[in-house]
């Protein structure tokens, strides 16, 4: 009998009950919730009688919609529709007696980095949320993945999902990055190389000299962008690196239990002889600097390329790629090097931790953002906001002309009031270039935080290679 | 959930890839407590301009297709952010079919929860569907979930597969909760086990 994967090993300790066709439910260690994709749910439960099963386990934060300027604990500081939506929230952790940070606890944030700050997130756990970057998690060797309202009612009720197995998937980067190369950078080439479908019905463990290199802030940005691939969740087997970074936090076990996690956890990786439905491999030394130039995470490119055309693609993409080029206003040839730029956004899960930070500050230091660029900074919590500041690199942001903002998710997806305007181009570091996501008629370029800073001094999409 | 059984009705072709939940419900219509009354804001960006004025060309506004049931879609429909307001405004919009050679996976299972049956066949299906999409409000196909066929406007029927318990409870309009509830007993020996194993979590 072959071996195990890591995800095969994660499922099979949580399996409460399997029916004929294979059909599971799975029990949930850790349920995140939020207050966009949470009202309906918890209405459900009101409606049907209904408890939270385990309100020690489930953990609210709002941060979707929340404004990122100074006075947004007044509700009046909110539009009416967010203020209703967070009231919500405050309402029903109250009445269901579950962890919650409100908007006033400096360690509020955007949830997928509140949950590992806090030590909610451990190796070895299963983790749900009704958002889809959830995948974030699954850097700690825990079993991650977004689910819908409809789930999410379901978890809160029976602390159960209701699952079929997924198959597995390797992605393995090789040998060693070089310099001016991130973990976005890594996240984005693979989709890039395996397109966003190219994981639909697996899940990813990512592995590798190149990712075993990673922090666990890099580790998070590699798998937090597994749902752009299209998978239901990317993994990254628990290593030192991962119990460094967990031991003392507020929720990680203490004493006795965490020598009994450990033990625990140094179990959780793939054996040598496992199975895999699907293998995909790049070696750290090809991958660049990139971006992407169209309206799907797929559509990546090195710095040093060229805008396509329509015809270098095939069939339904050809017209998909139309009118991304449309959308985007680009004429293939141009060189993605001279495509200005006028927003550049630094945050998001996927880039709102201190590492992101300071890979971004180390090339702003001491530089100006470009004349009429507007420019801002998002700490994806309180805590990385304080530590920033604590760190020096609140005052580099300044000087270089950022806006330097409170937690939340913000212009990633454009909820609250931080949002393009039609034909407004942003260089970001969140995970979707989708038509409209960043405000209706937006144009969005994904890239590294040291990338945005970049575009930021220059002024256009720029190799941060040559400002190193 | 309301049931889903046997359904014929006009097919709206939407050939465009990779359309995305972002593009099916933006992101403006989310702050709403409610599920329901998403459906006027479907494919906002694409079916209203920035006035709010109907774009003719889209195919939700051709007078052929505004009382579509069934979409025809381009590979990795429904792909992007977990929303189930996605879900929500098809079903509000009157859509309770769509057809594609793949779907995202948090959408996939989305649909199910609200009755709407996503349905995965391969690119040379499709291509005949979409066709027969494109011959207007005449032409209507009929989706049979008991029987798990598909028929175009002329006849011509194409099996597909569908989960067997997913089939099922779309079939009985079941509610999951409930179903799983019934379970209760394992969940709670589960959780017993477990908190021996691993008493950290």
């Amino acid at each position: 009998m072959a071996g195990k994967t890591l995800y095969d090993k994660i499922w099979d300790a949580h399996v409460v009950d399997t029916q004929d066709d294979g059909t599971c439910l799975l029990y949930i260690d850790r349920h995140l919730v939020h207050e966009v994709t949470s009202p309906q749910a918890f209405e459900g439960l009101r409606m049907t009688g209904r408890k939270v099963r385990a309100p020690e386990k489930t953990i609210a934060v709002p941060d979707h919609n929340v404004p990122t300027t100074p006075g947004r604990e007044d509700p009046k500081n909110m539009t009416e529709d967010s203020a209703i939506q967070v009231a919500a929230l405050d309402k029903n952790a109250k009445d269901f007696g579950i962890n919650y940070y409100p908007v006033s606890d400096i360690r509020q944030g955007i949830v997928h980095i509140v949950g590992p700050e806090q030590g909610w997130t451990l190796p070895g756990m299963t983790v749900v949320c009704g958002d889809s970057h959830t995948a974030t998690h699954g850097a700690f060797g825990a079993l991650a993945h977004g689910i819908g309202t409809s789930e999410v009612e379901h978890v809160l009720a029976t602390q159960t999902l209701i699952q079929k197995k997924s198959k597995n998937m390797k992605v393995e980067i090789t040998g060693k990055l070089r310099p001016g190369v991130t973990a976005k950078d890594i996240t984005l080439s693979v989709i890039g190389a395996t397109g966003t479908a190219g994981g639909t019905g697996y899940v990813i463990e990512y592995c590798g000299e190149a990712i075993r290199d990673l922090s666990m802030e890099g580790r998070m940005t590699v798998c937090n962008m597994a749902i752009e691939g299209g998978a239901r969740a990317g993994l990254i087997a628990p290593d030192e690196v991962t119990f460094d970074y967990v031991k003392g936090r507020p929720h990680a076990p203490k004493g006795a239990q965490w020598e009994a996690a450990l033990t625990w956890w140094k179990t959780l990786k793939s054996d040598d002889d496992a199975h895999w439905d699907k293998v995909v491999t790049l070696k750290g030394e090809d991958i660049a600097p990139v971006v992407t130039w169209g309206t799907s995470p797929e559509d990546v490119l090195p710095i040093t390329g060229v805008v396509p055309a329509a015809g270098d693609f095939k069939g339904g993409k050809v017209e998909a790629a139309q009118r991304s080029l449309d959308y985007m206003g680009l004429k293939p040839g141009t060189p993605l090097s001279e495509i200005k730029i006028d927003t550049v956004f630094i945050g998001s899960c996927t880039n709102g931790r201190i590492e992101d930070l300071r890979a971004a500050a180390a090339i702003l230091k001491g530089k100006k953002i470009a004349p009429g660029m507007r420019a801002m900074v998002v700490p994806g919590s309180g805590l990385v906001r304080a530590q920033a500041e604590e760190e020096g690199l609140a005052e580099i942001f300044k000087e270089a002309g950022f806006e330097w903002r409170l937690a939340g998710c913000s212009m990633c997806l454009a909820m609250n009031p931080d949002q393009l305007s039609p034909g407004e181009r942003c260089a970001a570091t969140s995970n979707r270039n989708f038509e409209g996501r960043q405000g209706r008629g937006g144009r969005t370029h994904l890239m590294s935080p040291a990338m945005a800073a970049a575009a930021a001094v220059t002024g256009h999409l720029t190799d941060v290679r040559d400002l190193i | 959930m309301d049931k889903f059984t046997k359904l014929t009705g006009i097919a709206a072709p939407m050939p465009l890839v990779n359309i995305d939940t972002d593009m099916i419900i933006p992101k403006q219509f989310l702050k709403t407590i409610k599920r329901s009354g998403l459906g006027k804001n479907l494919f906002d960006e694409m079916r209203f301009t920035q006035d709010g004025e109907e774009i003719a060309e889209f195919v939700l506004n051709q007078p052929a297709y505004r009382q579509a049931e069934i979409i025809v879609a381009g590979d990795n429909f429904g792909c992007g952010s977990s929303r189930e307001h996605a879900p929500w405004a098809l079903l509000d919009f009157g859509i309770r079919c769509v057809i594609s050679t793949s779907f995202a996976d948090i959408f996939f299972n989305n649909c199910f929860k609200n009755g709407i049956l996503p349905i995965v066949m391969p690119q040379e299906v499709v291509d005949v569907l979409m066709d027969d999409a494109r011959k207007g409000a005449n032409a209507r196909m009929t989706v049979d979930l008991e029987n798990q066929t598909v028929t175009t406007s002329d006849g011509q029927s194409f099996a597909f597969e569908v989960d067997a318990f997913r089939k099922h409870c779309l079939l009985n309009g079941l509610d999951d909760i409930g179903l799983t509830l019934e379970k209760v007993s394992a969940i709670d020996t589960f959780e017993k086990t477990a908190a021996q194993a691993r008493p950290w979590v």
